[in-house]
């Protein structure tokens, strides 16, 4: 499985650096996970920050530095490999949010068969997981801010383009759209934004109010 | 305990790999001489407090330690886990954030295809190369890929410390990070 739809330069460099903010690096995180020619961006982006490190002026440590660490490194035990889900369809970094398989999330309904999972961050970002049933309209909508879509699961459509399991859509204030899930199976996607999303009709601003979105 | 003039990464990564086979403690205390001063440096610049910074430079390289069986030589240089480690110890303890991180065992994980030796991909992360691509660029675009490292909220911060709009910074970023990818790969290429 190939991925087609990538991250920009921007988001990848604010991961590697370290400042970009969580809902925003789960979406990375995850699409990291499908993503060959991605992960080697975000390699390359930090052998920079790697030299940057290199070539910080040293900064002398104090009288008994080494000995502090040394007792500090032997008083725990050394760390062992994660404990890896054969067969999991989820990405690693979402499952640990999600503490559970996509196929046991708890979902909510939002009218029209499409439901939602809101997933907890700990800043200013909103991330949660859509699912939309085969060949059902995203109702249409604008973001105030940017809005990262990764899919999970099934398809969906924008305009000419289409987005298979790993592929991640970024879009931002400019962008009005409808996007549509393809026809085979439900759509399962990560979404995450900064603002709340603004519908164009007035029932899914009615939804929109006591769903949180 | 000097620290060897001229050390490669090719040292770093053996230094590094004793540590994980052996628990070699002249191999370690020879990374903490080299390394520790430079993490404590980069966690000053990103505003921890002289104290802050010797306790988690400190920890940085404990946590190396603890952590160096993990190291997969095949997967990332020494210098690079060196890096993460005080990256996320960073955004853990000065920043108090989450950094969702990929998962290298995930079984879900798309494996990548081996790059060859001389292929750009390695080039990029071959940190000699990096470090001296860095030094050809202009001091305007190094500033602000170095200032994108060191900073909280990069894009207004590098705006207000060098009184420009945010769509130059962003731009200038921008331009940098294209200009690097040519000096890699002309070097790549042995074209200079």
């Amino acid at each position: 499985m190939e991925t087609h739809h990538h991250l920009p330069d921007d988001l990848l460099l604010a991961y590697a650096a370290g400042s970009l903010a969580e809902g925003w690096s789960l979406a990375v995180a995850s699409h990291l996970t499908y993503c060959t020619s991605c992960r080697q961006r975000d390699a390359a982006l930090e052998a920079i920050g790697t030299a940057a490190l290199e070539g910080m002026p040293p900064e002398p440590m104090d009288a008994g530095a080494f000995e502090a660490c040394m007792a500090r490194a032997e008083s725990a035990v050394a760390e062992q490999p994660l404990n890896v889900v054969a067969g999991s369809n989820t990405p690693a970094p979402l499952r640990r949010y999600l503490g559970c398989e996509l196929d046991a999330v708890k979902w909510s309904p939002l009218g029209g068969g499409i439901r939602q999972y809101l997933i907890e961050t700990g800043d200013e970002t909103r991330a949660r997981l859509l699912y939309i049933p085969p060949g059902e309209d995203v109702p249409q909508h604008t973001h105030q801010g940017l809005e990262l879509t990764l899919v999970l699961a099934g398809s969906f459509a924008d305009g000419d383009e289409e987005f298979h399991a790993g592929d991640i859509e970024v879009a931002d204030e400019t962008v009005d759209h409808t996007p549509v899930s393809g026809p085979n199976g439900p759509c399962i996607c990560l979404a995450v934004t900064d603002a709340p999303l603004v519908f164009r009709r007035w029932l899914p601003r009615m939804i929109q109010r006591f769903a949180k979105i | 305990m000097s620290d060897a003039a001229g050390a490669t990464e090719q040292s770093w990564e053996a230094l590094l790999l004793a540590v994980a086979e052996t628990g070699d403690r002249d191999a370690f205390s020879r990374l903490f001489v080299h390394f520790a001063p430079r993490v404590k440096s980069y966690l000053l610049r990103q505003g921890s407090s002289p104290s802050q910074a010797e306790d988690i430079a400190q920890e940085t390289l404990a946590l190396l330690w603890r952590k160096a069986g993990l190291f997969d030589p095949a997967k990332a240089s020494a210098s690079t886990w060196i890096f993460r480690i005080a990256r996320n110890q960073m955004i853990d303890r000065i920043r108090r954030r989450q950094r969702p991180e990929l998962d290298p065992n995930d079984p879900l994980l798309v494996p990548a295809a081996e790059p060859a030796p001389d292929h750009q991909a390695s080039k990029q992360q071959d940190i000699a190369a990096v470090r001296s691509a860095l030094a050809e660029l202009p001091e305007k675009q190094r500033e602000v890929i170095m200032l994108s490292f060191f900073e909280e909220d990069p894009h207004p911060a590098i705006a207000e410390k060098l009184q420009l709009p945010i769509g130059t910074v962003k731009s200038r970023i921008r331009l940098a990070l294209a200009r690097l990818d040519t000096l890699l790969d002309r070097n790549a290429h042995g074209e200079s």
